[in-house]
């Protein structure tokens, strides 16, 4: 008879998009390598990420005491782990001991992303073991009208930049007239800046189904559509898979768990066209057309796809609803502050010393956020503007840190929290080179619909060019705030409508660098 | 009068069939096609319109209207690189110049010998380690200039 063979000790490794990025799979490798070398049964399970990405590769250890990490792992550190022993949770100058311990996440509210870096993503067994599918268990049970209220009573306000109740969406989806509706989840994730969605895509791609499966009950749809950006294949591969695993078991399809109600989910994948963010152009593109932005009256929650009632969220606001009803409403709502409840998911990005997820509830400071999280600059030059709410989002100083992240606060401000991308930038930034990117995104993206957008990014961005060439700057920043205006008022859509916020902000904030002499001698950059 | 049946261009006819009927099936179907040879050939587009009931204008329009769509093949390889805020706060502009004076394409261009597609994207999502680029599908962070140069090298040893 053989030897009982060994247990074998589980070792985690992200596969999420940005640890590939630098180098997981190659770690991964190394590691299954190393561990045949020595005859070490290792088994290695590849997870989400837990958005710590200044540590990534991060690799975590299963020990009796608990996970054990170590990072940011390289190939080549791979055998002196081994040697030091890691597999038992041993010393070694990269290691953090436990994740959860880790100052970055301790003091964060994980609720949404409570399993990001944790379970395996295409794994419905991990997903039920850590509290998936209860929600909609409970949801089964429940009458449209009792899940509306829930979601109203939460508080929950979409997540993908515009924070509209998504609770009134609901009921106005609810209770609008016609046997087919829909239900479409926004994955067009284009803001530089964010990443959220793409890790939960990634990471935990069962909560979005669930959450749209829970939607789609509450205002009578049966069929689902996420549109997913072309940019994100491993997103794609993971979601679809994960579609089809519940389908297996009975989560998707005609008689979802048993309940004799239908819900079916495809995926649509964009194709590289950023104002299909824009809910209205996102539609016409799941319908097959150019992406242009519909005017609205009327709502897409009355005439949507197909001209059929629409519930159009962003991933995480979906995402989140298992959590409401899993913690239920009054609980989620006693995170936040004023009108902004809940969770948010913050993402530092740019010039930042530990860029990553931070979920916390409303009310952190901006400052808090960029020095205790983000650790000032990756150079450790002064943080000189920090873009908050993606590319069409204000170019805050300094003098904003003090700011309580929550929507109406931004607002008052003149800047907006909108999804919470943050992206940081140090004192080498030339603000008016970063205006004129602005209009020149701007240009490249507009759908061309509305004259406000097509021609005064383009006016706007020759304008600035101008100005950085050395030219007349007076003459040309008063044609700059004119045309700004008016696409800020005239526009059909945000993109056009907020290009006017990075453009004004950098102005406003920033006025020096717009003058000739200020920007000789400043290194060029962005 | 034009005759409206030329025939459907032997790859296409598989695609057209697996797409026919679903809805807003425009996009999938191009995707399939530019999937399958790398492009989305101008002269399928009548047959592409015929199959869905749509004019050849509308075909067109769309393609033109998304930039993932391509109506020439792309080169051997495909080097994007990430331009959005995050990825210019840590240097992209400087790796773009430099993948630009490598390949002497600008960014949208393909090179003459076929071998580099050389595109710019507003976001990659991996902002947690800009600068970022994407090659060959296979992403790639905290970029600086040695290890782009690494990468073409690399890329321009395969096939």
């Amino acid at each position: 008879m053989n030897p009982p063979r060994e247990t074998p000790t589980v070792v985690y490794v992200p596969r999420d998009a940005a640890a590939l990025a630098v180098g997981a799979d190659v770690v991964a490798g190394a590691i299954h390598a190393e561990a045949a070398r020595r005859a070490l049964p290792v088994q290695i399970k590849r997870t989400g990420s837990r958005g710590l990405f200044w540590l990534e590769p991060l690799v975590e250890v299963a020990t009796p005491q608990g996970r054990i990490a170590y990072g940011p792992v390289q190939p080549e550190d791979v055998p002196d782990l081994f040697t030091a022993g890691f597999l038992s949770g041993a010393s070694h100058p990269l290691r953090l001991g436990s994740p959860e311990a880790l100052p970055y996440l301790q003091g964060q509210d994980r609720l949404l992303h409570a399993r990001l870096g944790v379970i395996e993503p295409d794994r419905v067994d991990d997903y039920l073991a850590t509290g998936g599918y209860r929600a909609l268990e409970q949801a089964l049970a429940l009458e449209p009208p009792e899940l509306v209220a829930q979601v109203q009573r939460s508080g929950l306000r979409g997540r993908g930049g515009a924070a509209f109740p998504a609770g009134i969406k609901w009921d106005t989806v609810r209770r609008a007239p016609g046997p087919t509706k829909y239900v479409v989840c926004n994955a067009d994730e284009g803001d530089s800046g964010t990443f959220a969605d793409r890790m939960v895509l990634e990471g935990d791609p069962f909560s979005l189904i669930e959450g749209m499966t829970i939607a789609a009950l509450a205002v009578g749809a049966t069929q689902g559509y996420v549109y997913l950006r072309v940019e994100y294949p491993h997103a794609y591969r993971t979601l679809t898979a994960a579609i089809e695993l519940a389908r297996a078991r009975g989560y998707l399809g005609p008689d979802v768990c048993g309940s004799g109600r239908a819900f079916e989910l495809e995926v649509r994948v964009g194709a590289g066209a950023y104002v299909c963010g824009e809910e209205t152009a996102l539609l016409e593109s799941l319908e097959g057309k150019r992406g242009l932005v519909r005017a609205k009256p009327p709502l897409p929650a009355l005439a949507g796809l197909f001209g059929r009632p629409t519930l159009v969220h962003n991933v995480l606001t979906l995402a989140t609803v298992p959590v409401i009803l899993a913690e239920g409403a009054e609980a989620y709502r006693d995170y936040g502050c004023g009108n902004s409840r809940g969770t948010l998911s913050l993402q530092l990005a740019g010039n930042v010393r530990r860029p990553g997820l931070v979920e916390k509830a409303f009310g952190m400071s901006l400052g808090e956020l960029l020095y205790d999280y983000g650790g000032g600059t990756a150079s450790g030059r002064p943080i000189r503007a920090v873009q908050v709410g993606g590319p069409l989002g204000a170019y805050l100083s300094p003098s904003h840190f003090d700011l309580p992240l929550d929507y109406e606060t931004f607002a008052a401000a003149g800047a907006m929290l909108g999804h919470g991308g943050i992206v940081v930038f140090d004192d080498t930034v030339d603000m008016a080179r970063m205006a004129r990117h602005a209009f020149a995104f701007c240009a490249d993206e507009s759908c061309g619909k509305c004259t406000p957008c097509r021609i005064g990014s383009v006016r706007g961005r020759e304008a600035l060019e101008r100005v950085l060439a050395g030219g007349p700057v007076e003459a040309e920043l008063a044609l700059v705030r004119e045309l700004a205006a008016t696409m800020r008022d005239a526009s059909l859509c945000a993109l056009g409508g907020m290009t006017a916020y990075p453009v004004l902000s950098a102005l406003e904030h920033f006025p020096e660098d717009f003058t000739a002499r200020a920007r000789s001698g400043r290194p060029v950059q962005g | 009068m034009e005759t409206r049946d030329r025939g459907v261009p032997g790859p296409l006819a598989p695609l057209l069939e697996a797409h026919r009927g679903r809805p807003g099936a425009l996009l999938p179907l191009l995707h399939a096609v530019q999937e399958a040879v790398g492009y989305v050939p101008p002269a399928w587009v009548p047959s592409i319109a015929e199959a869905l009931d749509l004019s050849r204008a509308e075909v067109h329009g769309v393609i033109r209207f998304y930039p993932h769509f391509r109506q020439t093949p792309a080169g051997a390889h495909r080097v994007v690189l990430c331009r959005g805020e995050s990825c210019l706060a840590r240097g992209a502009e400087a790796l773009i110049a430099q993948a630009e004076q490598r390949l002497g394409v600008p960014l949208g261009g393909d090179t003459p010998d076929g071998r580099f597609s050389l595109e710019g994207v507003y976001c990659l999502g991996l902002c947690g380690c800009s600068p970022a680029a994407m090659l060959d599908g296979q992403v790639h962070g905290r970029l600086t200039p040695q290890r782009l140069d690494a990468l073409l090298a690399t890329a321009q040893e395969r096939p």
